[in-house]
């Protein structure tokens, strides 16, 4: 399950950020990938919640440190 | 409409060799996301559109200093973006005591940014409007308390406004959005919370559109015509199956779908969109319900041209427009099936074609979306535009009986004034200067505020031309401008309708310049045609009625020994 996940947040990130070359990890951070600010997180909140069909709490935005976090809370609400 | 990853895309994409226009945007939320979707939609609908995107919460440092980057970006136009976050927290900082002028202040403010525009930079306005909120603190009894945020906020709506009149500014209109997709759905407390942007991010492509039409509208991107199919569009029920009585429209079946439809057409027609019918019927069975069904709110006289056939559409439309001089990119045709669409989008892809959504009554709110009627400017001579081309209709039917085009011409009896700009057409002036593609001898637009100014100014000589004939009156058809140069007059603006063409009305109007400026003691008049890829129709008119050709598109006539050209008109 959490390799569909990862498919499906690889080609939203691709996407977002316009990168073919990106390739998500559980350990991936807004450090790695060029263009990742506050602005773009907005928009690829968003474009994830749209996928998976969920909703992320403020704070879950806030506090997220890595990609494993953000695949942790779609696995527990996320229709995948 | 367009994703926001797809925008992105486009606005990363060059635009070179796509008319460029420069946009510089300011607003007090964050603007980065919709500058970029703004980009992206010009360029996906070929403009090289430049955005400079001012940093967060910058409106009075970039307009107030004469040197900001706003200003050195030279923009074409501004957007101003408010938001209503931001104006609530405005609000919820002012005392109690002050909140019944809280309109009027923040009203200033505003108007303030727009002045200061305008004092330095010729860059045309483009202004948000605050999307509803009530913070329901008051519940229902808000809406009629003065010192509550929704009164105040509805009411700065509205004076803003009005006061675009004055100060010629462009809305935006963003509550527009919110009532077509719902405020939960364009609203999103989350964004503005974490970012600043007060939006949810999958409806910023609907701003974007929002801003393009706009743009798309001041540059002389206007529609004109709706072409409307019968059977299943008009009303419901094929006529030719069912009869004029058998149709649904009213009370029979589905029938106020349709006509809710015809009502809302109609609105279109008294706003200046003309109308025109392309069915594929028998000329009389398509005819038969205009004529004999008490149900029909639309009339025969109501439609510029009527064609009902067995032909191709496209055909139809093409020689519609050839009837009417206007642009096949300004006219839209509506038709229910599928087919037909995709055939008139084959042969004529200039003509915009909506999908039409299978539910009839669907139909009005699907178009209410698709930024087809939008214009900068509107006088009341537009609710007659339908019937002049209308009696253009019964011209052409007319100069079919006269073997001689003199006899034609001096048969239709044509009278015309002429005389100095006058307040009451400014109106229709500025209409004409913003909207002439093809007349357009240097194609400079001038909005209402400016030709007042042009008007009222000792540096110009003005004259407006109306005319008329025996089936009816054109009003307003041509202005031209002259600028004052020693003993020369310069010929600043020549713009005039196509519907007049060849009527002689282009000789009537170089005599009146050479007149004028005789008598005002001027020798010499000078002509100048730019080229745009639409005027090449008046490349030779100054040559071709009696100026002589200096190159590089100046031409010349002297007021003494000017031979006046032959004209079929009169002055009245």
């Amino acid at each position: 399950m959490e390799e569909k996940i990862i498919a499906k947040l690889n080609e939203i990130f691709r996407d977002v950020f316009d990168d073919e070359s990106i390739s998500v990890t559980r350990e991936t951070t807004a450090d790695d990938v060029e263009d990742w600010d506050s602005l773009t997180h907005v928009t690829l909140i968003g474009e994830v919640e749209d996928a998976f069909s969920m909703r992320f709490m403020m704070k879950e935005v806030v506090s997220m440190k890595n990609v494993g976090e953000m695949i942790d809370i779609i696995s527990a609400r996320g229709k995948i | 409409m367009e994703t926001m990853s797809s925008l992105r895309k486009y606005a990363k994409e060059s635009g070179e060799g796509f008319p460029r226009f420069r946009l510089g945007v300011i607003g007090d939320c964050a603007t980065q996301h919709i500058s970029t979707a703004i980009r992206g939609t010009g360029i996906k609908n070929g403009t090289d559109l430049l955005v400079f995107d001012a940093d967060y919460n910058q409106i009075l440092a970039q307009t107030a200093d004469p040197h900001s980057e706003l200003y050195e970006f030279n923009p074409d136009a501004v957007l101003v973006f408010n938001c209503t976050e931001k104006l609530y927290e405005e609000f919820q900082d002012t005392p109690v005591g002050q909140r019944e002028g809280f309109a009027e202040k923040k009203l200033l403010q505003i108007e303030g940014v727009w002045k200061s525009i305008s004092a330095n930079c010729g860059a045309k306005i483009l202004q948000t409007t605050f999307t509803e909120y009530d913070d329901r603190t008051c519940g229902n009894f808000g809406a009629r308390l003065r010192s509550s945020f929704i009164f105040q906020m509805r009411k700065l709506n509205y004076l803003m406004c009005d006061h675009m009149n004055e100060d010629n500014v462009y809305p935006v209109d963003l509550q527009f959005i919110s009532e077509l997709y719902g405020t939960p759905e364009f609203r999103s407390t989350k964004n503005y919370a974490m970012a600043k942007i007060p939006f949810s991010t999958n409806l910023i492509p609907a701003i974007a559109e929002e801003v393009w039409a706009v743009i798309s509208a001041m540059s002389g991107k206007v529609n004109k015509c709706l072409v409307l199919d019968l059977d299943n569009t008009m009303w419901g029920g094929v006529v030719g199956d069912v009869g004029f009585d058998g149709i649904e429209i009213g009370d029979l079946g589905v029938g106020h779908a349709f006509t809710a439809f015809q009502r809302w057409v109609l609105e279109l027609k008294k706003r200046g969109i003309i109308l025109t019918v392309c069915s594929k019927n028998f000329d009389d069975k398509a005819k038969e319900p205009f004529e004999k069904n008490p149900e029909m709110t639309a009339k025969l006289e109501d439609f510029a041209l009527f064609i009902a056939n067995w032909e191709h559409k496209g055909q139809n439309i093409a020689n519609m427009q050839k009837r009417l001089n206007i642009g096949l990119d300004s006219m839209i045709f509506i038709d229910d099936s599928a087919f037909e669409r995709g055939s008139v989008r084959d042969m004529l892809p200039d003509v915009k074609v909506p999908e039409m959504p299978p539910e009839p009554s669907d139909y009005i709110d699907y178009l209410r979306g698709q930024h087809l009627f939008e214009t900068v400017a509107w006088s009341e001579e537009d609710a007659k535009r339908n019937d002049m081309y209308r009696a253009e209709a019964d011209r052409a039917i007319l100069s079919e009986t006269f073997a001689d085009y003199g006899d034609y011409l001096r048969g239709l009896a044509m009278r015309a004034v002429a005389k100095p700009f006058e307040s009451f057409w400014y109106p229709r002036i500025a209409q004409l200067s913003q909207r002439s593609n093809q007349f357009n001898l240097r194609t400079v637009r001038y909005t209402e505020e400016e030709i007042k100014r042009i008007a009222e100014s000792d540096d110009y000589l003005t004259v407006y031309f109306t005319l008329r004939d025996r089936f009816g009156d054109y009003g307003l058809i041509s202005a031209v401008i002259m600028k004052k140069d020693g003993e020369n007059l310069f010929v600043d603006t020549w713009i005039m309708s196509c519907r007049v063409l060849k009527r002689t009305m282009e000789e009537f109007i170089v005599n009146k310049m050479i007149s004028v400026a005789n008598e005002n003691g001027f020798r010499t008049v000078t002509g100048q045609y730019l080229p745009t890829k639409k005027n090449g129709m008046v490349k030779d008119i100054y040559s071709k009625l009696g100026f002589e050709d200096c190159g590089d598109g100046i031409f010349t006539a002297g007021v003494d020994g000017f031979r006046y050209n032959e004209s079929f008109i009169s002055e009245e």
